[in-house]
């Protein structure tokens, strides 16, 4: 056996448990929160981290050794960690809060992401996760863990090129405006855009082909993930406080918009515009 | 979660002080190619509404930021203007500007509040920055108030793609709060400030062993207005067939209308558009005078990123299409034999 000098990769991706994106959301009527007994999946943004994960295993292949994924909630989200599994993730960590607790927000999720990424003994390389959860929309848990852990961060990446030997992740990530590349060593936090770049095996730049879904679990897959150590945690013997340091005063509707007529024709149509000053504007 | 009693206090930050400070707000004040960007003066004005001092913030690489400078310190609203310049900071990178963030935020600042635009630039630094200072962060705030007798701000922002709205107070027990602002939902701070305000240098903190480095930005190009600020935006969905339909079919229109183009995600996704154009929950949210959506459906997602628009114009096929549910002017006609008749008309 040849003695390899490449350290093999760990790959961490957290994942959360939120409303279905096309659940029509409903207020409940003593506005403290939404109604929760809808449909739930993972986040469609984790997802795509995943996803993503999986995808740098089948190109650097024998260099990823290990695909974790982890989520933060109830009892229910260990559902969400089995269809990761299913999806290609090796092993799972649980750490379960209460049917009843709030939300962790994102500062608490990134300081139990950072002792949970403490105790493993192999070290962790890479953290995908995605950019945003659709419930709270705040975006900011990634950088947080890049900031608690010192680490790179490259937010809102389209394409992800890890290059074992070197220890470094080639990002382009999505910017106002374009596209910014970005060389950062490893360890790194990443967190994933909408549409993912993938090259494919030759890896030449002109190779590429825009992502298209996230793979949907085979049965074999869901039943092999079914084998799959689930390590249970609590945040007490992580040491952390999940208690949210923002208090929710109250949640309500936004203000709803009604739609006015329609027109029949396009004279109609900029009528309508004329009547606002709205006129063709003459370069 | 209704009122739940905080106790926890950072261990980094602690008050030191019973009576409650005045606010003070750091706004960073972004920037591209020597002038300010629109979005961080929207930022400003939301700063100026806590009330106290207001200390502006310009980070940049030498050769800008003296005419930003220049620029900012007629900013409404600003008591005190800082800057620092070094080549480092030529690209906004978060490993090397967060020290700097850090230094001036470190036991001793008097700063109650730090504000930014909801940018890519400062979503990416303010998160990490309030992390190692152990604070949180308070997303794309659409209106807040500050109460100086508890030292504590409140502030709604959208959740759920703005489907629901959530009012959320950042107390006392919170020594820095961290909040990036929705520009749609305050003005941008005008320019004609008279008197003379402090504007002082900082000294950069050199970083030599940055994880991270910058390789190369590609900006797409355009002549038309930015998405970002136009008052009058087109938008093209998945209807528009392929890129070269999608712009021929639109850009005239856009043109005819001095109009920034946006698009739906189904566009984007399709190839039809830039990602840069995306309007939507996790693309742009735009609020311009007009906004007209062309063959696209009204996805949840796509009206995140536009509801809040003075006029929605909705061009479709399908009469049953969820854009016509808000839409104020609604057409239903098969776009490409009527947009060439707007076009044709506007000239006229």
């Amino acid at each position: 056996m040849r003695p390899s000098a490449v350290r093999l990769l760990n790959i961490l991706v957290p994942i959360k448990r939120a409303v279905d994106y096309a659940v029509k959301i409903r207020v409940n009527p003593e506005q403290t929160g939404i109604d929760l007994n809808v449909k739930h999946s993972m986040n469609p943004f984790d997802e795509i981290a995943v996803e993503e994960a999986v995808r740098l295993r089948e190109r650097l292949k024998d260099a990823v050794k290990s695909i974790k994924v982890v989520t933060i909630g109830p009892p229910k989200s260990a559902e969400t960690l089995r269809t990761a599994l299913a999806m290609g993730a090796d092993s799972a960590i649980h750490v379960e809060i209460p049917e009843s607790a709030p939300a962790p927000e994102p500062l608490a999720v990134a300081k139990t992401l950072r002792a949970l990424i403490e105790r493993q003994k192999e070290g962790v390389d890479v953290v995908i996760l995605g950019k945003q959860a659709i419930d709270d929309d705040a975006g900011q848990t990634g950088q947080m863990l890049a900031g608690l852990l010192g680490w790179s961060q490259a937010t809102f990446a389209s394409k992800v090129v890890v290059d074992p030997e070197l220890k470094v992740a080639n990002v382009t990530r999505e910017i106002d405006g374009g596209l910014e590349e970005l060389r950062c060593k490893l360890p790194v936090v990443i967190t994933t855009d909408l549409r993912q770049v993938h090259l494919t095996a030759s890896s030449h730049p002109v190779d590429f082909h825009f992502f298209k879904e996230p793979r949907y679990a085979s049965l074999p897959n869901i039943m092999k993930a079914k084998k799959k150590p689930v390590e249970k945690l609590t945040s007490a013997e992580l040491g952390i406080d999940l208690t949210p340091r923002l208090e929710t005063v109250k949640v309500t509707e936004p203000l709803k918009r009604v739609g006015g007529g329609k027109v029949a024709n396009v004279d109609e149509l900029l009528a309508k515009l004329k009547e606002v000053g709205i006129t063709g504007k003459h370069a | 979660m209704l009122r739940t009693r905080t106790s926890l206090l950072s261990g980094a930050l602690v008050r030191n002080y019973a009576i409650v400070a005045s606010p003070h707000s750091l706004v960073f004040l972004e920037h591209r190619q020597g002038n300010l960007d629109s979005a961080s003066l929207s930022a400003l004005t939301a700063a100026s509404q806590l009330g106290g001092e207001v200390t502006g913030l310009v980070i940049g690489n030498p050769e800008e930021v003296s005419s930003v400078v220049e620029k900012a310190k007629r900013l409404n609203g600003l008591s005190t203007l800082l800057h620092c310049a070094s080549p480092q900071y030529g690209t906004l990178l978060p490993e090397t500007i967060s020290p700097l963030f850090e230094k001036l935020l470190s036991q001793n600042s008097h700063f109650t509040h730090v504000v930014s635009a909801h940018s890519s630039s400062a979503k990416s630094i303010l998160p990490r920055v309030a992390a190692r200072l152990g604070v949180p962060v308070v997303s794309d705030v659409t209106s807040l108030e500050h109460d100086a007798a508890s030292g504590s701000t409140t502030f709604t922002r959208p959740i759920y793609a703005g489907n629901a709205i959530s009012t959320v107070c950042a107390p006392f027990s919170i020594p820095i709060k961290f909040f990036t602002v929705r520009s749609t939902s305050f003005a941008a701070a005008g320019a004609e400030d008279a008197v003379e305000i402090e504007v002082k240098t900082l000294g950069p903190i050199e970083i030599s062993d940055a994880p991270t480095e910058h390789i190369g930005t590609s900006l797409t190009k355009s002549d038309r207005p930015d998405l970002g600020v136009a008052s009058r935006i087109v938008s093209g969905g998945r209807a528009l067939k392929n890129a070269e339909t999608f712009q021929s079919t639109l850009y005239p229109l856009a043109d005819a209308l001095g109009a920034a183009v946006g698009a739906s995600r189904a566009a984007v996704d399709a190839g039809y558009a830039d990602n840069s154009l995306q309007v939507g929950q996790t693309g742009k949210v735009v609020a311009p005078e007009l906004y007209m959506a062309l063959g696209i459906s009204g996805a949840i997602q796509h009206l995140a990123g536009m509801k809040d628009s003075k006029l929605i114009v909705a061009i479709n096929k399908d009469p049953e299409a969820p854009i016509f549910q808000v839409a104020d002017v609604g057409l239903v006609a098969d776009l490409f034999e009527v947009v060439p008749e707007i076009v044709g008309k506007l000239k006229q």
